[in-house]
């Protein structure tokens, strides 16, 4: 198992190298911001992008799907590009999402890209989910006990000479913002005001994404800009 | 008077005479030509009267023109049947690659034309002309436009386009030379194509410094027919007093590596003292940064010595160019960015700092002293380090041959391309098959493919993809009539954003602040120093020290887009940013550098310490053969080293360095890193290279083969892998894909708005690398990759032509060839290692402090 064991909340998680959080107790899997359909969001607008990026991701999710065999599936928000994103999928990737959703529950959670429930993409629409001690939201409060998405954490590490910026897990004890999974999605350094303000101060830890593992590092040793 | 004497009129001859000049062979055979109608490129050193020349067939045109009572003083429009055309209107068109200089001529042309009294509007189009001007530049243009490629390129993609140029009878390319090497020049070819069909009766005019192939140049000025080629003529001006260059005879000690030239700074010191006004030519920003310091702390005489590079503030700029032209100056420390055109007044000496890279490009630095073509231009070549005695050396003497080494003219760039195709939809719609054989009259792309045509429309048109998702989105569609036009008119409001070929890297604003250390809360608000790229940023810590705008600063923080930072009284800059220059040694310089290697009855000129360097170096070890490859190896330090000397350039080094790194980790030889300079390149790991070579080349009975090493296959399977994940790669697609416009580019001051809305690139390149691997932009980057950040195609040439000459030598030690690149070990990033390599030892360092 690849994994990375963490704890919040006191509750134990483990965190994927692909930036997806599993809860083993629920056999929950939340992946946030997949920001689907991003590509042809774009190409609305003029700016002919890949349109590879919705089958990409869920190639990626499947795989994770596969391995983890989750009952729960959480999308922590921020699904799609925007509003029309779902009405855009094709033929193929609607269907790979309703294979995906074969045999489990799986949550829409809304984000501030895709505020509305939408239709013929299956699961459950809701502002957020409650399990135990953790809720799960788009949107980050700073709240005990939360996962939330929407900031994309990315982290930055010097080393001889060499920058490495990588997606991350924000975490300390009470509360955790995922990366964003989606293909197109760029990133917030962590030492950007919005994470101080959550997390009180700079006491939390990044942990960084890495080829097959994840890679901690205290967020004052993490690089701005 | 001699016959051609005949040709120019009496008002031009008495001006000339009133000047106490008489015209040039040169200039006047311009004008033959120009009579015959004839396209010609000229060929004249700096201050031959290249300008005049080309301009001197318009003036006199355009005079005799006046002087016949039926040109109609109010201009007639007639229907050409494809349009209206008109006569007089606009005559002549000049480009010219720097906005200055188009400004500077125009001045410069002004005299003549109110001297003579003729009945001439010339005018300039730049970035800088009110919207106003322009609209009336194309309702009522001028007898003369000076202008850039870009105004060019949007200028033909208006509606008006054929009838703004229907009139054209000449167009004036300056500084061709430097032009055809870049993109721009792609850009300009295709523009000059679209001028071919809209002026029939069009010839144009090259104007260049002395380049290898002059024939390639003479291509590139006239529309290439399918199949052959065609040329204008050539005119070779007669080349001025021959430059008189030395080496600097140092009486210090030569350095084994780096590229301060510290050892010599009170001597070039001495130099400038001694001369009216010295440029200091150095090869990179850094080194003009330190060169400007060092001379400072040194200047006890308060010489005015000042600082120009492009990297300053564009104000800081124009006052140094100001006191410069105003002879207030001493001495200028410059990279560059003051290579090409505007006159600088009065310099008697050129001193060029470490090492010239290519006999052209020394010559053209040389030609920048004394503008009078009767006396030499005088000029001294300072070398850092011993190896850049070599060249200097072999420079000198190529200079005296007068041998040219430019590069060949470039195949067209497919980015470039698609870029032209959405203007030429913007200004009208078109047929494919024209707009196809329109192309391949431009000499770069005469051998452009018909399915790599078509794969760029289909990219500009919906993107390009296999997957076809966004025809509904499409930005140029295909009437009924078969024409393609632009769907809608944002997109041609935004292909004129974002027109033009040159792709700055991202910048960053430089502002000093007080330091940190006095309080807690950072001090906003400082001056503005100017710009520095956002990846050598990434590499500092907060409290590290660099030199920039010549101070030693100490990087506080990265406040938004901008770097603040404070001044430092460190002495020693902890960050020696040393770039590698941007033009790597030249294929023909190299050859001869390993000519004097190879041959010690040649090592007479050199310096004694130079001499003796390589002695030592044919005694410890050996001295290759002109066309073999010396590897040497070694053990230091509990470490192995193999270090070889291709003397390909610093680009074709690193990218050896990563393909070589790449096939000893899969032989099980452990490598650790390399560095690469100019000449060579040094591996080490911890399996013994030198211990397996010797026992043979079967790799299954624990040997190495250095040809299977050095194999050319390494272009194939470890170059593709390698490119997914460097850097390098990615920054050159960037530039392709906002040349190309799939994404846009971002303006200073809307940055946070478009931010928004644009995308990294390497987000994009990574999707298509996996999904599409064949998609245009990916071939066009590949393209650009061949001769740029990664100079493949060099790499490719030499792997071939060491192909079973290779020498190996084992050594107990280092050799004195050797010691110049190990030197650059710990001064040089190390590459070779994958990010994830980099994030695991961090991460274990850390694990021994405590996480808090």
């Amino acid at each position: 198992m690849p994994g990375h064991d963490i704890v919040v909340a006191s509750i134990p998680l483990l965190c994927d190298p692909s930036g997806a959080l599993y809860w083993p107790e629920h056999g929950l899997l939340a992946v946030s911001d997949l920001h689907l359909e991003k590509g042809s969001s774009f190409a609305r607008r003029g700016m002919l992008l890949p349109p590879y990026d919705t089958a990409a991701t869920l190639a990626r999710l499947t795989k994770l799907i596969a391995h983890y065999a989750p009952r729960i599936v959480v999308a922590l928000g921020d699904s799609f590009h925007d509003g029309g994103g779902p009405s855009r999928l094709s033929v193929e990737d609607r269907d790979s999402i309703a294979a995906l959703q074969r045999g489990r529950d799986w949550i829409w959670i809304t984000g501030n890209h895709d505020p509305e429930p939408a239709d013929g993409i299956g699961g459950v629409f809701q502002h957020a989910l409650a399990l135990e001690a953790l809720t799960f939201r788009h949107l980050p409060s700073g709240a005990a006990g939360e996962i939330a998405g929407h900031l994309h954490p990315v982290a930055k590490i010097s080393h001889r000479g060499r920058a490495v910026r990588r997606r991350c897990f924000a975490a300390d004890d009470a509360r955790l913002v995922m990366p964003a999974f989606g293909e197109f999605t760029g990133g917030l350094n962590i030492r950007d005001a919005a994470f101080a303000d959550l997390f009180g101060t700079l006491a939390f830890t990044a942990h960084m994404l890495g080829e097959d593992r994840l890679y901690a590092f205290a967020a004052k040793r993490c690089l701005p800009g | 008077m001699s016959k051609q004497h005949a040709q120019l009129p009496d008002v031009f001859t008495r001006w000339f005479a009133a000047r106490g000049w008489a015209p040039r062979a040169h200039q006047l055979a311009l004008l033959e030509k120009a009579r015959a109608g004839k396209s010609s490129l000229l060929i004249a050193p700096t201050g031959g009267g290249k300008t005049l020349a080309g301009f001197l067939p318009t003036l006199v045109e355009l005079h005799e023109q006046s002087e016949k009572p039926k040109a109609a003083k109010d201009r007639k429009l007639t229907s050409t049947g494809r349009g209206i055309r008109r006569e007089g209107g606009l005559h002549t068109l000049y480009i010219s690659p720097l906005k200055a200089l188009a400004v500077d001529i125009a001045r410069n042309l002004e005299t003549p034309v109110a001297e003579m009294k003729l009945p001439i509007r010339l005018e300039t189009r730049t970035g800088d002309t009110p919207t106003s001007k322009r609209q009336r530049q194309r309702r009522d243009p001028p007898d003369i436009l000076l202008t850039t490629p870009e105004q060019l390129a949007l200028l033909l993609a208006t509606a008006d386009a054929p009838f703004l140029f229907g009139s054209l009878k000449r167009v004036i390319l300056d500084e061709l030379h430097s032009l055809v090497l870049s993109k721009r020049g792609d850009l300009l070819s295709l523009g000059l194509a679209r001028l071919f069909t809209l002026a029939p009766d069009l010839v144009t005019v090259g104007l260049s410094a002395t380049v290898a192939e002059p024939d390639e140049l003479c291509r590139f000025l006239v529309p290439q027919p399918p199949d052959g080629q065609r040329r204008a003529d050539l005119v070779i001006a007669e080349p001025g007093a021959q430059p008189d260059v030395s080496m600097l005879d140092t009486t210090e000690r030569l350095p084994w590596a780096g590229h301060s030239a510290r050892h010599a700074l009170s001597e070039v010191y001495d130099l400038i003292k001694t001369h009216k006004t010295t440029l200091i030519f150095v090869n990179t920003r850094s080194q003009a940064e330190f060169m400007f310091q060092a001379l400072w702390g040194i200047n006890d005489d308060n010489l005015a010595i000042a600082l120009h590079h492009g990297s300053l503030d564009v104000a800081q700029r124009r006052k140094v160019e100001d006191a410069m032209a105003a002879g207030k100056l001493r001495a200028v420390v410059a990279t560059s960015s003051l290579d090409l055109g505007i006159d600088w007044g009065d310099v008697d000496l050129v001193v060029n700092i470490g090492a010239p890279k290519g006999s052209s490009r020394l010559l053209q630095r040389i030609g920048r002293a004394n503008h009078r073509l009767d006396e030499p231009s005088k000029a001294v070549l300072v070398p850092s380090n011993r190896f850049e005695v070599l060249e200097c050396t072999a420079a000198i003497a190529a200079v005296a041959e007068n041998a040219q080494d430019t590069p060949p003219l470039r195949t067209g760039a497919l980015d470039v391309l698609a870029q032209h195709v959405l203007g030429r939809a913007v200004g009208e719609p078109f047929l494919s098959d024209e707009l196809y054989d329109e192309v391949r009259a431009a000499a770069p792309y005469a051998k452009l493919a018909r399915s790599d045509f078509d794969g760029v429309i289909d990219f500009v048109a919906t993107g390009g993809y296999a997957l076809k998702a966004y025809e509904r989105f499409a930005k140029i569609r295909q009437g009924k009539d078969g024409r393609w036009r632009i769907t809608h008119p944002n997109v041609a409001q935004r292909y004129r954003m974002n027109i033009g070929t040159i792709v700055e890297a991202d910048m960053l604003k430089v502002r000093l602040v007080r330091s940190r250390r006095s309080t807690t809360v950072i001090p906003r608000g400082g001056r503005v120093l100017g710009q520095v790229e956002e990846y050598f940023i990434e590499g500092l810590t907060p409290g590290d020290t660099f030199v920039f705008a010549g101070e030693i600063l100490r990087y506080e923080a990265l406040v938004e887009n901008e770097v603040y930072a404070s001044r430092s009284n460190a002495s020693d800059p902890k960050v020696p940013a040393y770039e590698g220059g941007k033009f790597p040694l030249s294929t023909y310089l190299a050859s001869r550098v390993r000519d004097i290697l190879a041959d010690p009855k040649a090592w007479g000129a050199l310096p004694a310490q130079v001499r003796e360097w390589l002695e030592i170096q044919k005694w410890r070890s050996l001295l290759p053969p002109a066309n073999d490859l010396l590897v040497e190896t070694f053990p230091r330090a509990a470490k192995n080293y193999l270090v070889c000397y291709p003397f390909e350039g610093r680009l074709a080094h690193q990218t050896l360095g990563m393909l070589l790194t790449r096939r000893l980790e899969r032989w099980g030889l452990k490598p650790l890193g390399f560095v690469a300079n100019e000449y060579a390149l040094a591996v080490w790991g911890l399996g013994d290279m030198g211990l397996r070579i010797s026992k043979g080349n079967d790799l299954a009975k624990g040997g190495l083969s250095l040809a299977e090493l050095f194999a050319e296959d390494m272009l194939g399977d470890d170059l593709e892998a390698w490119l997914d994940e460097s850097a390098l790669m990615k920054r050159t697609f960037r530039t392709c894909a906002i040349i190309a416009g799939l994404i846009e580019r971002r303006f200073p001051g809307e940055e946070k708005t478009r931010r928004q809305l644009t995308i990294s690139t390497d987000l994009v390149y990574d999707v298509l690398r996996k999904h599409q691997a064949d998609h245009i932009l990916l071939r066009a980057a590949r393209a650009d990759a061949a001769t740029g950040l990664l100079d493949i195609k060099r790499l490719s040439e030499m792997l071939s032509r060491v192909q079973g000459r290779i020498v190996h030598k084992r050594l107990d030690h280092v050799s004195p060839l050797a010691v110049p690149v190990m030197l650059e070990i710990g001064r040089e990033t190390v590459y070779g290692e994958a990010a994830d390599t980099l994030l695991a030892e961090a991460a274990d360092e850390l694990i021994k402090e405590a996480m808090n």
